[in-house]
C-alpha cells in the first residue's frame, strides 16, 4: 500500500475533475479506480464506502472522503492552499464557490437534451463574460500581483485556470476582453506541477465525449 | 460602532436560514435588511455590492461576503464551530455536505410545479431515511457522544438539527425509525442558543409558502 491518495470516479472529468487539479497542482502523486459498470459502483455501496451513496471517493490519510468540497477543503487545508488567515480563506472560499457555480453549467452541459444545448451553451458564454470573469480580471488588476489572494498561490488560483481552460474548449476566444486573466492563463499554464498536469500523459482527463456520457448514465442512472 | 453581522435577503428561509441558524446558534445577534423588489437587487448589483450579483450577502468584520458556503465557513471557524483540527474539519465539511444536499432538495421543492410536488416530496423522504440520516444516526451510536464531531457542538450539528425539523415540516414522524436522532433533536434543540432561536419572535423564518415563492421568483428572476 502506497499510501497515495486514491480516488474513485469514472474514467473522465466530472466532479473529480477539480481533485485532479489540486493534487497535481500540489505536487500530490495519486492513484485511481475507474468505475465501469453499475456493478462495481453497487458493490461499493453494499460494502458500506461511500457516506452517502455517492462519488467521488478519495482514500487519503486513513478517511474515505466523500463530497468534492469537503475534499478539496481538505486538500487545500492540508497542502497549504488556502491562504495564511481566516480572512484569507473566507476570499478564497467565495471565488471558489463562484467558480463551482460556472463550473456546475459546465458539468452539466452534456447531459442536456440537443435542443437545449445551444441556449445552454450562451448561458455558459454570458455567465463567464458577465459575471464571473469580471471579477477576477479586477481582481488582478486591482493588487497587481500573480496570484488572486494574499500574494500566495491557492487553491482559487487552481480552481480559476481549470475554468478557464474548460470554457475555452466551449468558446476559444472567450478570454479576448480579458488581458489580465490571459497573462494569469499563462502564468498558471508555466508553474511546474501544472505545467506536468496540462502535458499528455497526466492524470488530467480529457473533455467528456459521447462514451462518457454513457458509461455514466449507465452506472448512476435509477 | 462594533458591527452585528448585516443579512441581506429576501424575507423568508431561502438560502439565509442556515445562516440565521448558524449565527443564532453561536450567540451572534445579526440585523436584516429585507429584499422585497426587483429595483432593490438591481440597486445592490448596480452599487457593486454583491460579488456575483448574487445574494445571500452578509457584512461581516468589513467583508461583504457571499456564497453560502463561503459565509457559513467564515462563521464556523470565527466562533469556534468547527472542530480543532484538519481532520475534524474534514468530517464537519461531509456531514454538513450532506444535510445541504438534502435541505436543497426541500429549497428546490417549493419551486416545482404543482403536480412534480407529490412525487418530488416522495423523493425527498426516500432519500432522507435511506440515504441521509442513517449515516448521523451511526455516527452518533458508534461513538455515543452528544455531538457529531469531537464530543464538541459544531456547525455539523446546527446544521443538522436545522434539516431535521425541515423534513419533519415535510413528513412529521420521519424520525420514528431513528432514536439517536431523536435525542440528539432533543439534546440540541436544548441549547439555550438554539432554544431561543426556536422560540415565537426570533429570526428564524416559517416554513416556505407560496407567497414567498411569488416573491422569490418575482424578484430573482432574470
Amino acid at each position: 500500500m502506497s499510501g497515495k491518495p486514491r480516488l474513485t470516479y469514472c474514467n473522465g472529468r466530472g466532479r473529480m475533475e477539480p481533485v485532479r487539479w489540486l493534487l497535481a497542482a500540489a505536487g500530490v502523486e495519486f492513484e485511481e479506480i475507474f468505475l465501469e459498470t453499475r456493478e462495481q459502483y453497487e458493490k461499493l455501496i453494499k460494502d458500506g464506502v461511500l457516506m452517502f451513496q455517492q462519488v467521488p471517493l478519495v482514500e487519503i490519510d486513513g478517511m474515505k472522503m466523500v463530497q468534492t468540497r469537503a475534499i478539496l477543503s481538505y486538500i487545500a487545508g492540508k497542502y497549504n492552499l488556502y491562504g495564511k488567515d481566516l480572512k484569507e480563506r473566507a476570499l478564497i472560499d467565495m471565488y471558489v464557490e463562484g467558480i463551482t457555480d460556472l463550473m456546475q453549467m459546465i458539468l452539466l452541459f452534456p447531459f442536456s437534451p440537443p435542443e437545449a444545448k445551444e441556449k445552454n451553451l450562451d448561458s455558459i458564454k454570458e455567465r463567464a463574460t458577465n459575471r464571473y470573469f469580471p471579477v477576477f480580471e479586477k481582481v488582478l488588476k486591482q493588487h497587481g500581483q500573480d496570484f488572486l489572494v494574499g500574494n500566495k498561490f491557492s487553491w482559487a488560483d487552481v480552481q480559476l485556470i481549470e475554468a478557464i481552460l474548460a470554457v475555452e474548449e466551449k468558446i476559444p476566444a472567450v478570454l479576448s476582453g480579458f488581458p489580465q486573466l490571459q497573462a494569469f492563463k499563462i502564468r498558471m499554464s508555466n508553474m511546474p506541477t501544472i505545467k506536468k498536469f496540462l502535458q499528455p500523459g497526466s492524470p488530467r482527463k480529457p473533455p467528456p465525449d459521447e462514451r462518457y456520457i454513457e458509461t455514466v448514465l449507465k452506472i448512476f442512472k435509477k | 460602532m462594533v458591527g452585528k453581522p448585516k443579512l441581506h435577503y429576501a424575507k423568508g428561509r431561502g438560502r439565509m436560514e442556515s445562516i440565521r441558524w448558524l449565527l443564532a446558534a453561536a450567540g451572534i445577534e445579526f440585523e436584516e435588511e429585507f429584499i422585497e423588489t426587483k429595483e432593490s437587487l438591481e440597486k445592490m448589483r448596480n452599487d457593486g455590492s454583491l460579488l456575483f450579483q448574487q445574494v445571500p450577502m452578509v457584512e461581516i468584520d468589513g467583508m461583504k461576503m457571499v456564497q453560502t458556503r463561503a459565509i457559513l465557513s467564515y462563521i464556523a471557524a470565527k466562533y469556534n464551530l468547527y472542530g480543532k483540527d484538519l481532520k475534524e474539519r474534514a468530517w464537519i465539511d461531509m456531514y454538513v455536505e450532506g444535510t445541504t444536499e438534502l435541505m436543497g432538495m426541500i429549497m428546490f421543492h417549493h419551486f416545482q410545479p404543482a403536480d412534480a410536488k407529490e412525487k418530488n416530496l416522495a423523493l425527498i423522504i426516500e432519500r432522507a431515511t435511506t440515504r441521509y440520516f442513517p449515516v448521523y444516526e451511526k455516527a452518533l451510536k458508534d461513538h455515543g457522544h452528544d455531538y457529531l464531531v469531537g464530543n464538541k457542538l459544531s456547525w455539523a450539528d446546527i446544521h443538522l438539527l436545522e434539516t431535521i425539523l425541515m423534513v419533519e415540516e415535510c413528513k412529521a414522524d420521519t424520525l420514528s425509525t431513528f432514536p439517536q436522532l431523536q435525542a440528539f433533536k432533543v439534546r440540541t434543540s436544548n441549547i439555550p442558543t438554539i432554544k431561543k432561536f426556536l422560540q415565537p419572535g426570533s429570526q428564524r423564518k416559517p416554513p416556505t409558502d407560496e407567497k414567498f415563492v411569488a416573491m422569490a421568483l418575482k424578484i430573482f428572476n432574470s
